[in-house]
């Protein structure tokens, strides 16, 4: 029993006969869906070997999947260390005393958070070549979309993080002769990045997850190459299917990073007690981290 | 600002949000409802369901939105032959919504679930100690403090639906990323005058709708 601790209590004979048969029921219920899904495959023929054959050859995996999963991972990969960047100068910009600092910080932050990635990525690759006279680069369209999307997210979640340092902390800072921007720079950050570890990986799967609108600008990555593996080999469902599951593994594998770096921060004790309130951060996920 | 004299481009604009909004709230009701659907199922004592709604939230939440949309058009309704209207652009309207809902519905139904696991079970068993039933303990005892747990989650979640429904534009919808993507393509000497309309007009929505979000979530959050 794992999540129902609030809503059941520990089954007594009879509720554990009536479980079974629940069990039993929707058991079936879900074979017949299964079998129906396989009925409407088979129908239009999606089982056909010759299909799904192209994914056991070695030379499938070599001239589209591998290079299509290279430029997933190459382009998120760029666009996190960016975002990194970014988040990092907006949220210590955030939180600046001063306001001409702080407000244009902010106003920043929350425009490229409120405007969909592929509205910004379209401006990127359609709309600034028309004022650089020169083409933009799909890759770097989507890495500087991505940029600016995430790391405005992150820059939220530093700031988060920052303020949840205990205020002694900086006190103690200020106590022994610190300025202001080392008090920030040695104390705050170091210790509101060690709590914000696990948020960063999980924002990597979300940016594994929208790389894929490069797809829309011909960039090179996973769902591109997969579509045009799909048309040299007329089996776009089984291809489809397959590349998801590339992308589960992936961000499976990311999200679990995310777990045990949460798991072993909160052990060792480093991570700023969360503020008291319904929903302290991380605690219930955030549509921030949907992504696309 | 010529490009918004000519009455054709105001077109474009106004069609272009006008199916974001519909995406929106198609989405956003398909969403809820499988969402619940999803975390009854996941908290449910039937491990049959528990399994499936723990299959769905990981397959869902880490396949992008646009292969699953990619996969409504040339999956469902170009291979599989799913037709669901004779008009092209509400066919892709419905299959967008398909795709929009089965996607958010694997995060509705983890902010759910992650509302619940914040009532204590204190208070469950409280309510079962003063012999209350099980239909008695959720409805009045449960579900008003998870339900308020999960206004601020649930509103980032619509939030990004609305921000996602600008994908269905792959498939051929002329929604507002299209209509931009238009416009910039027929109007070159404009293009920051024409970015700032389409994306100061998401902002000038979104911006104040998370606000509103985090004060009602704030002011509704359960003393503890």
């Amino acid at each position: 029993m794992s999540t129902d601790a609030v809503l059941y209590d520990h089954p007594g004979p009879r509720a554990k006969v009536r479980n079974a048969i629940l069990t039993v029921v929707f058991g079936i219920a879900m074979l017949a869906l299964l079998y129906w899904i396989y009925l409407k495959f088979d129908e239009k023929g999606q089982w056909a070997a010759a299909l799904w054959k192209p994914f056991t050859e070695a030379s499938t995996w070599r001239d589209y999947l591998l290079p299509g999963l290279w430029g997933t991972v190459s382009a998120a990969a760029v666009a996190m260390v960016l975002s990194l960047v970014f988040g990092l100068v907006f949220s210590v910009g955030r939180l600046s005393d001063h306001r001409w600092l702080s407000v244009p910080s902010g106003v920043v932050v929350e425009f490229f958070r409120a405007v969909p990635l592929l509205l910004l990525i379209f401006f990127i690759f359609y709309g600034i070549p028309f004022l650089t006279e020169s083409p933009m680069p799909p890759f770097w369209a989507v890495v500087a979309g991505l940029t600016l999307y995430n790391g405005s997210v992150l820059a939220e979640a530093f700031r988060a993080g920052i303020r949840s340092v205990p205020r002694g902390q900086s006190e103690a800072g200020f106590a022994i002769g610190m300025r202001k921007s080392l008090v920030m720079r040695e104390i705050l950050v170091p210790q509101a990045a060690r709590a914000m570890l696990p948020v960063i990986v999980s924002q990597l799967v979300v940016l594994v997850k929208d790389t894929a609108l490069g797809y829309i600008i011909a960039y090179p990555e996973l769902l591109q190459s997969v579509n045009i593996l799909a048309a040299n080999f007329g089996n776009i469902v089984a291809a489809a299917i397959v590349a998801a599951i590339i992308y589960i593994a992936v961000n499976a594998t990311l999200t679990a990073v995310a777990g045990w770096l949460e798991r072993r921060t909160r052990r060792q004790g480093k991570a700023p007690k969360a503020k008291a309130g319904p929903a302290p951060v991380g605690t219930v996920a955030t549509g921030d981290a949907l992504g696309a | 600002m010529d490009v918004f004299s000519d009455p054709t481009n105001i077109d474009v604009y106004v069609t272009g949000f006008l199916w974001i909004l519909k995406l929106t709230v198609a989405g956003t009701a398909g969403a809820v409802v499988l969402g619940v659907l999803l975390a009854a199922m996941r908290v449910s004592p039937v491990p049959v369901l528990r399994g499936f709604g723990t299959a769905w939230v990981n397959t869902f939440r880490n396949t992008p939105l646009t292969l699953i949309i990619f996969f409504c058009y040339f999956g469902l309704f170009s291979t599989l032959g799913l037709t669901l209207s004779d008009d092209i652009d509400r066919n892709n309207y419905w299959l967008g919504v398909i795709g929009l809902s089965v996607y958010t519905a694997a995060f509705v139904c983890e902010a759910i679930r992650s509302g619940i696991n914040t009532v204590p079970a204190g208070q469950a068993e409280a309510a079962r100690a003063i012999g209350m039933s099980f239909f008695q303990t959720l409805t009045i005892v449960v579900l008003p403090q998870a339900g308020r747990a999960v206004i601020a989650p649930l509103g980032s979640i619509f939030i990004a639906l609305a921000k996602n429904s600008t994908i269905v534009g792959t498939i051929g919808l002329a929604e507002s990323s299209n209509a931009m993507k238009e416009l910039i393509n027929a109007n070159g000497d404009q293009v920051i005058p024409i970015f700032l309309v389409f994306a100061g007009t998401f902002a000038a929505v979104l911006i104040p709708t998370g606000y509103a979000f985090g004060w009602l979530a704030n002011r509704m959050a359960v003393k503890r």
